[in-house]
């Protein structure tokens, strides 16, 4: 085998995955007109966050591939929230 | 069985390669990251200037090109599970779709932006220079941010035209397709950083 024990992802699990993604983005369309302030940017962020982590883990294959890939690609994630915590506390204490 | 076995071990680490191609990726979010970053700070120094930009894009555009990204992410993983299914009719076709979403997106960014062109708004134009600060600062990073994600698109094309021909050659195949994966993650990521910029440029005000 050449590519030892690589995963197939079946179609009707991709198909799934993109309905979810679409209902998620009317979700987001829907929830960001009502006008809820502070709010709306945090409801519309998460929903971002779930999305992107379902393309990760389905579509970019994450979920099948090694612990030391996940590792990192959660790690990056990791280092941006950090980036931006350091930086919105840089900001706010000026 | 020849007694002159010259059977020739093909060197080929399709985890390295992945790894590679990831590596790369991290650096594109770490980049469009870093953007983000500013964007949210400005918002937050211009918190009405943002919103009232944020009215003039169209949000029936952003939606179409939403789904339309969506969609040919979806039919970029087909195209993968297609080949490592030996199905390379069925791939090419995904193939062929995904690139064709790609245009309709390109089309659509298109009008959008020309849209804007036409009442003068563009990157250093005399408009651009009267406008109010946040609303400038909005401007900037709307055709900043866009634009560098649809130069993305135009590169993920390239890479997937590729693989097309790859695909149809037979230099791709079901034991070998470690570069249609990079391919397609590469696309995935295109649509990764569009999951962020629509709410983030059309939605939230």
């Amino acid at each position: 085998m050449a590519n030892n024990g690589s995963h197939i992802t079946e179609y009707r699990v991709l198909a799934k995955i993109l309905l979810i993604l679409m209902f998620c983005t009317f979700l987001t369309i829907s929830v960001t007109s009502f006008h809820l302030g502070a709010l709306t940017v945090t409801v519309a962020l998460l929903i971002a966050g779930f999305k992107s982590f379902l393309v990760l883990s389905y579509f970019m294959h994450l979920k099948y591939e090694s612990l030391l890939l996940r590792i990192l690609v959660s790690m990056v994630f990791v280092l941006f929230i950090v980036i931006v915590l350091i930086t919105f506390i840089d900001y706010s204490f000026r | 069985m020849s007694e002159h076995n010259t059977h020739i071990e093909e060197h080929r680490d399709d985890e390295a390669s992945k790894l590679g191609m990831w590596l790369f990726i991290f650096t594109e979010l770490l980049l469009f990251g870093g953007l983000f970053l500013v964007y949210s700070i400005f918002r937050l120094q211009y918190p009405a200037n943002f919103h009232e930009s944020s009215l003039e894009l169209s949000v029936t555009i952003g939606v179409i090109n939403t789904i339309a990204l969506l969609f040919s992410s979806m039919t970029i993983a087909f195209a993968v599970t297609a080949v490592q299914k030996k199905n390379n009719k069925l791939a090419l076709r995904m193939i062929g779709i995904t690139l064709l979403m790609a245009l309709v997106f390109l089309v659509n960014k298109y009008f959008e932006w020309g849209h804007k062109f036409e009442h003068g708004l563009y990157p250093g134009s005399d408009l651009m220079q009267l406008l109010e600060r946040g609303h400038h600062l909005y401007f900037s990073l709307y055709f900043f941010m866009t634009g560098l994600h649809a130069l993305h698109i135009i590169v993920g094309m390239i890479l997937l035209i590729i693989v097309y021909f790859k695909v149809k050659n037979g230099s791709i195949h079901h034991e070998k397709y470690v570069f249609m994966e990079n391919g397609a993650l590469y696309w995935h990521l295109v649509d990764l950083i569009w999951i962020f910029l629509f709410p983030l440029l059309y939605l939230i005000s």
